[in-house]
């Protein structure tokens, strides 16, 4: 058969050590972060350390918890990351399963929501009203804001409308009104795909870093994404504009690498959940009647 | 918002052929059936109010010079002078040229690069290979920018790993990240190793949705692999390809905040300074509020005009609806 042809297995067998190549390339750096928060202060600034720690120790991950900063932010964005899903699956799971029956005025309410997805005040009218909110240097300008998501919203919908009509008309007979119906049949029906959106939205909030710089005057309140972006990313980027040669002897790379990587544990943690049903979940939540 | 494209291509045909009739029920007794639904919205509209459209207001700001202590309704009106003001300044020129050219080479390459690793990864036949690379290539799409960046900013400084590795070869030292000259590859060059993975699933969900009968048959009539894949797979992906493609119209303004902010410094400012990251100085730091929710608007205004634009066209090309 023609795909057995020499030229084939030749092509085959370049294909297959690119591939791999291009998939070790996703593999390695997140390698690297963690071989050097291994490793000594000397060894990582003298770029001994590649995939392997050099001087194996536990000091960086020793001094980051005594950082009574890091792990006050750790705690907020524990508590931004239960706290911001919960109120994100409660509105799109209540909305995207009366969006997914047909009632009076459904459409327009529809295009409320999607018109989020398409435009929005931008910037500065956004933090002007979380200013006047009052919600300044509070939790709740992490976690409200951004918890309504068109495009979560249409995914559960979609979700909802695979449930087979059958089970709704039955439980309606029964006299089962449509807040026990949403409890009872849809939402333990739909599990797998509500887990995969959760965890979606779980890992937006525990990424988001934006947020807690702008919304947050005093650095006490940043969450984890955001001090390790002053951390990391901000005196970097200053020290290299400044010295560019001065940024990598006056940090300590091994520390920011243990920080790094500790932020980055709970998302390689999930991950294989989130592998196992995104891309099943993705391609179920797509299917419309 | 390319995942949603999936089964909808499919399903237009079903779509276009009934269309449903609906036949008005008074407001009154459609409140009265089905309040239940109305209050199970009642949450999401209200977030979306405070949240989304009570911004869009403030959105005034743009044509005043806006005075925190003012306030938008004490702040005086300057008419579209925050407008004129974009294509005066040097610096905003060059914000919104570097927004477009990121952006465009992005989408171009963000286009290209997936469809090719979906087409290439289709053609390793070994399972477990190619499980493995899957879960590789999919993982730095869910890692943030702030994480990537300092992985980058360790590794592609003057003193760091890659240039450590370069002057093996007696390569001076390649300043990535601060030579205005190389900072849009460096972004592009990342941008796709970040998300070429994610973006491949709906490729690759098509391909495995392309009848089995078709290879069969074309193989029968002695076509090699790579004529499989050019007029079996290709055009069985086209759909997809179109909507994804058009889609990416509005992305056309959007050269990725997240990524320029974290990655960029002053040096860089000439080449990789964009509309956000610009806005962000100009106004937030600045307090130049008028002038940046001006420059705010002029992108979103666009993006708005093509993101439309866009829907149509994939509607009238590939039938693509977005719910």
């Amino acid at each position: 058969m023609s795909h057995k042809s020499k030229g084939y297995r030749v092509f085959s067998l370049f294909n297959n050590i690119f591939l791999v190549i291009v998939a070790l390339t996703c593999l390695l750096p997140l390698l690297h972060l963690f071989a050097q928060s291994l490793s000594s202060k000397a060894a990582v600034n003298g770029n001994l350390v590649l995939f392997w720690p050099v001087d194996f120790n536990l000091d960086s991950y020793v001094k980051t918890f005594q950082n009574d900063n890091f792990v006050r932010s750790m705690g907020i964005s524990i508590v931004r990351t239960i706290l911001g899903t919960a109120i994100s699956m409660f509105l799109i799971t209540t909305a995207g399963y009366a969006l997914s029956k047909d009632f009076r005025g459904r459409n327009a309410l529809m295009w409320i929501f999607i018109f989020t997805m398409l435009f929005s005040g931008g910037l500065i009218p956004s933090y002007i009203l979380v200013t006047s909110l009052g919600m300044k240097d509070t939790i709740w300008a992490l976690v409200l804001p951004g918890a309504f998501g068109a495009y979560n919203l249409i995914l559960i919908m979609n979700f909802f409308k695979t449930i087979p009509k059958a089970l709704e008309e039955a439980a309606l007979i029964d006299g089962a009104s449509f807040f026990t119906i949403l409890w009872r049949i849809f939402l333990p029906l739909s599990l797998p795909g509500l887990a995969t959106v959760g965890l979606f939205i779980m890992v937006g909030n525990w990424n988001s870093w934006f947020d807690g710089i702008l919304y947050m005057s005093n650095t006490n309140n940043y969450p984890l994404a955001s001090f390790l972006q002053t951390i990391v990313v901000q005196s970097s980027a200053q020290n290299m504009a400044l010295d560019p040669t001065a940024a990598k002897a006056m940090s300590e790379q091994s520390i920011k690498a243990a920080q790094i990587f500790i932020s980055t544990l709970p998302i390689i943690l999930v991950y294989p959940f989130l592998q196992k049903y995104f891309v099943k979940g993705i391609v179920m939540g797509s299917v419309k009647e | 918002m390319a995942q949603i494209v999936q089964a909808d291509v499919k399903q237009v045909e079903v779509k276009k052929a009934r269309k449903v009739k609906v036949n008005k029920i008074p407001w009154k007794k459609e409140i009265k059936k089905n309040w239940p639904l109305y209050v199970l919205c009642l949450p999401s509209l209200v977030f979306v109010i405070v949240f989304s459209y009570a911004p869009m207001g403030g959105l005034l700001m743009a044509f005043q010079d806006y005075k925190p202590w003012l306030g938008i309704l004490n702040s005086p009106w300057v008419g579209f002078d925050n407008f004129a003001r974009i294509f005066e300044f040097q610096e905003s020129k060059q914000a919104i040229t570097n927004s477009i050219v990121i952006a465009v080479i992005k989408i171009i390459c963000g286009i290209i690069v997936p469809i090719v690793m979906a087409l290439l990864l289709n053609e390793v036949r070994n399972m477990g290979l190619k499980k493995g690379i899957q879960t590789l290539v999919y993982l730095p799409h869910f890692l943030s920018w702030v994480t990537v960046a300092g992985i980058m900013l360790d590794i592609l400084g003057l003193e760091g790993g890659i240039n450590h590795f370069l002057a093996n070869f007696g390569v001076e030292p390649i300043f990535f990240l601060g030579d205005p000259d190389l900072f849009r590859s460096t972004v592009i060059i990342s941008d796709i190793w970040k998300n070429f993975g994610f973006a491949m699933i709906v490729y690759l969900a098509a391909i495995s949705g392309i009848d089995p009968t078709y290879y069969e048959a074309a193989e029968m009539d002695g076509a090699t692999r790579w004529q499989q894949t050019r007029h079996v797979t290709l055009p069985g992906m086209m759909p997809i390809i179109i909507v994804v493609s058009t889609l990416s119209l509005g992305n056309i303004l959007d050269a990725g905040f997240d990524q320029i902010f974290n990655l960029y410094n002053p040096l860089v400012y000439s080449t990789g300074d964009i509309i956000d990251t610009y806005v962000y100085r100009a106004s937030l730091l600045s307090g130049q509020y008028g002038f940046g929710t001006a420059v705010g608007l002029f992108k979103s205004g666009i993006s708005l005009i093509l993101i439309i634009v866009a829907y149509r066209i994939a509607y009238k090309v590939a039938n693509y609806k977005i719910f």
